[in-house]
């Protein structure tokens, strides 16, 4: 698997990346900031995704939405915020990407000036109405907004979500989100890909052009966590409006790209990947205590989290559910995998690497890789380690993994449960109240 | 010191050709169509496997027939049960997905090149040889009742089940594909025998194969795997319903329904009418009035609620094209306390553009830019290929149909978007469907004067 690109570091700090596929007559441009709601702090949460907005309002040369032009000259675009890092991208027709540069160079450099505080309060508004949708009025949406409270302590940089507390919004005034941006975006602090139907020359000549002219920034401090643990097991539940309730449990984990990560997403494969994954066959297929079943090794730069998740089925009990779950993992860390539970994992990885890279551009398209892999690693090259990584872990490699992260005394295990139903969650937990 | 000029933007050179590729045509004797498409790019092939027999063939009694027939594809064929299915798909990095729409079943996998002529094989085995055993179908019955029920808690969901029933009654198209709680519990297992020896049959079949192989290659596997199907004996008795031969309700009962959701930090909104079939010769023309009106971000009801009104996180419309005449919808939540006012005004943007403020000049010029310069991204990946070619072989479009998108779309003037606007949107007949704290939101709806607001219990 090669990907073949070109980079230059401007003057100011930028990286630019290049990638010529010529499939199609589309160009992606894909620039990250290494900005996310982890450079935030107690109180002022949900700063990094409000800018996600703010930045789509208009900047001082053209102050009519973001938009317009860009959507008239035919492009898909869109942006996204997590804990570590923002992304925006253009999906353009060949002949727009000198738009999109001028875009995406001009909010870049001379957003301030046309930041007003009508757009910041209506687009506080506007998240205040993201957040109900997605959290408060989605059955389990508060879910992970407790996990997360309770594995990270409270000035922890994981401690809250992205989408940030809603009174920390409301508290929030327009030259704290001024500042914010002062020292978070700006081109030493991000990384510029174009990928698609262009010349590379005049990818790197038309970079230049639109973003050489930006001042660097301050180089950012870099985040240095307080210490996050789990000694022992913590037992907490969460009343929601929802009719069957759930286990989630968690684990702190190695951060991405560290020893462990690949093999602990192998392991949530071999866990509840499809419908031969134990936990699917030990609780969905053969006792049928559970609707759904999901793993996931959540990959973040500071560290990670490993999770597992089951709905009851109706008239069951949680207890049966984390019976089940627990013995399954406790099997895994004494047996380890088998090699046809390897084989499979190892293929469905190597599926979804090749599935992420059909695409230039959007969310996990190759121009949003290059960028993923140039902004956590220092530079984009990594595209046959990182399938490496999965290629090489071993059976006792994933094992071990399992044993030394999955500890049933350092999970952190939330049940959500109907409101009014506190009888149903586990045993001994701790009620928590999120909002 | 700016090195480019920024007191204007730059000037678009001309607009890239798109270039959909070719696709080649055969068919097997029994009936079966094979359509390949050769793309190069990456190592995957993905087949679509299109049926055009959906929910709305479902009978009336027995919505949710058509998907649960679909969903126990992959629950055991031939000699293999269903994990042993899923240990070859996975084996073989294949995903697998099995989609059933109103006017349509349509599995589709995508899978490793080199392991192509095995993945269709597999393919091939769930679609001729389904096993269809009772404690499957026990299994998956199960699973679909639970989801319904944890969609009971989901305000878009129930929004969209209300409205679909209230606006198209007992039509086919008047239930969502998974069906009914009342339905399935009833469901027998013959009753799913029944449904596939009727639908599934090869000459109504059409798989649609692109990736990196050969029209040759491609075409090869397919035959392969299919070729020795032989539709059921005795499928031919009664015929399937066709949605499309059957005219929907003229309009709903009432035009204002209520879910009540006790303490709901949002309203839930579903406001439309029945309106155009896939086949209009009025589709290009919906499709720029759509844009102005809720079709992208910059769209008049976004801007309104969204953008000035911060009402929502976002309001979009949309014409359901499908064989029969399918649905006008503008979808949106918002605050409660606002939910009176936002019906307001997404009313008020659905009227004006069908006169009092009619489609602008610029904003024909957006809405048309953005449809046709758009148009080649849709087809990037071998996916978007092969579900472009799926919309072909559905509804029975000509394959030249992908290269006159763009002048048809050109050619839309403004006066004809508002034709189509005075044709097919008529809010004072629009039913809305309100999922949302009742306690607080009935009194200024009733300032609203569109009726008295039916409440909907949903089962």
């Amino acid at each position: 698997m090669h990907i073949p690109f070109v980079t230059e570091k401007l003057a100011n700090g930028l990286d630019v990346i290049v990638h010529e596929d010529h499939g199609c007559p589309i160009v992606a441009v894909n620039l990250w900031y290494h900005v996310g709601s982890k450079n935030e702090r107690p109180g002022r949460t949900g700063f990094a995704h409000l800018f996600e907005h703010l930045m789509f309002e208009g900047s001082q040369h053209y102050d009519r939405g973001y938009f317009h032009p860009l959507q008239e000259a035919g492009a898909s675009l869109n942006g996204s915020t997590n804990a570590d890092r923002t992304n925006y991208w253009e999906v353009v027709p060949s002949n727009g990407v000198e738009l999109a540069l001028w875009m995406e160079s001009d909010r870049m450099g001379y957003l301030l000036p046309a930041l007003t505080e009508q757009k910041f309060v209506n687009q506080r508004d506007v998240v205040l109405n993201e957040r109900r949708q997605n959290y408060e009025n989605r059955p389990y949406g508060l879910a992970t907004m407790a996990l997360v409270a309770a594995m990270y302590p409270p000035d922890h940089p994981y401690h809250w979500l992205t989408i940030g507390g809603a009174e920390d919004l409301k508290a929030t005034g327009l030259e704290e989100v001024r500042a914010f941006f002062q020292t978070y975006y700006h081109p030493r602090n991000a990384s510029l890909s174009i990928a698609g139907d262009i010349d590379t020359r005049r990818a790197l000549e038309l970079a230049r052009d639109y973003f050489e002219e930006i001042p660097a920034g301050p180089a950012p401090l870099p985040v240095v966590p307080p210490r996050a643990e789990v000694t022992s097991e913590q037992r907490l539940l969460l009343e929601d409006r929802v009719e069957l309730p759930r286990i989630y449990m968690s684990w702190h984990a190695p951060a991405l790209f560290e020893k462990g990560d690949a093999e602990l997403d192998l392991v949530a494969e071999i866990l509840a990947g499809g419908k031969t994954s134990r936990l699917y066959r030990a609780l969905v297929y053969e006792t049928r205590v559970a609707t759904e079943i999901a793993a996931s090794q959540n990959s973040r730069e500071l560290s990670s989290f490993f999770q597992v998740v089951a709905t009851a089925a109706p008239g069951r009990m949680l207890p049966e559910v984390e019976r089940i779950i627990r013995g399954e993992i406790e099997r895994f860390i004494a047996h380890g995998p088998e090699p046809a539970e390897l084989e499979r994992a190892l293929a469905q990885a190597e599926a979804h690497f090749v599935q992420r890279l059909q695409t230039v551009g959007g969310f996990g398209g190759k121009s949003d890789q290059l960028n993923a892999y140039n902004t956590f690693l220092g530079g984009p090259d990594y595209f046959a380690q990182d399938l490496q990584r999965y290629r090489d872990a071993t059976a006792d490699d994933i094992r071990e993994a399992a044993a030394t992260h999955l500890a049933t005394s350092r999970r952190v295990m939330l049940s959500v449960v109907p409101r009014g139903r506190l009888a149903l969650a586990m045993p001994n937990s701790k009620p928590v109240s999120v909002s | 010191m700016m090195r480019v000029d920024r007191s204007s933007l730059p000037v678009l050179g001309p607009d890239p050709q798109l270039r959909f590729p070719t696709i080649e045509k055969s068919s097997l004797s029994n009936g079966l169509r094979i359509w390949t498409i050769e793309h190069r790019d990456v190592p995957v092939v993905v087949f679509v496997l299109l049926l055009p027999v959906g929910a709305a063939a479902d009978p009336d009694d027995r919505p949710g027939l058509a998907a649960i027939t679909g969903d126990l594809l992959d629950e055991g064929c031939g000699n293999r049960s269903a994990l042993e299915i899923h240990d070859a798909l996975a084996r073989l990095g294949a995903q697998m997905e099995t989609e059933v729409g109103s006017d349509a079943s349509v599995v589709t996998m995508s899978v490793l090149s080199r392991n192509m002529g095995r993945g269709l094989g597999l393919l091939a085995e769930m679609v001729r040889e389904p096993r269809f055993e009772q404690k499957e179908f026990d299994r998956v019955r199960d699973l679909r009742l639970n989801r319904l029920l944890q969609l009971r808690d989901l305000a878009p969901a129930v929004a969209d089940r209300a409205f679909t029933h209230l606006l198209y009654r007992n039509h086919p198209y008047g239930h969502l594909a998974i069906g009914t709680e009342g339905s399935l519990r009833g469901m027998m297992l013959r009753e799913v025998h029944q449904h596939y020896r009727r639908a599934y049959r090869p000459e109504r079949v059409t798989v649609i194969a692109v990736g990196d192989a050969t029209h040759d290659a491609l075409k090869q596997a397919v035959a392969r795997g299919f070729e020795s199907w032989k539709p059921a004996a005795g499928g031919n008795g009664t015929p399937l319903v066709d949605a499309g031969e059957i005219d929907p309700p003229r309009g709903a009962l009432e035009r204002l329904a209520v879910v009540h959701r006790a303490g709901a930090a949002q309203s839930e909104l579903r406001i439309g009418q029945v309106a155009a079939a896939r086949q209009t010769p009025d589709y290009h023309a919906l499709l720029v009035l759509n844009m102005v009106l809720g079709g992208q971000f910059i769209s008049r009801v976004n801007m309104n609620l969204r953008e000035e009104k911060g009402y929502t996180y976002g309001a979009r419309t949309a014409f359901d094209f499908r064989r029969g005449r399918g649905p006008f919808l503008l979808q949106v939540g918002v605050q409660t306390e606002v939910t009176a006012d936002a019906l307001r005004e997404a009313l008020a943007e659905l009227a004006a553009i069908r006169g009092d403020r009619p489609v602008t000049d610029a904003e024909l010029t957006t809405a048309r830019a953005a449809l046709t310069r758009g148009y080649p991204r849709n087809f990037e990946t071998a996916d978007q290929i092969a579900r472009a070619a799926a919309q072909l072989a559905l509804y029975g479009l000509p394959d030249n149909y992908f290269s006159e998108f763009a002048p048809k779309v050109t050619a839309v003037d403004r006066d004809e978007v508002t034709r189509v606007a005075q044709a097919y949107l008529d809010p004072p007949r629009m039913l809305t469907v309100v999922v949302g704290d009742r306690d607080r939101i009935t009194a200024p709806l009733s300032a609203l004067n569109l009726g008295d607001s039916s409440e909907v219990a949903m089962a």
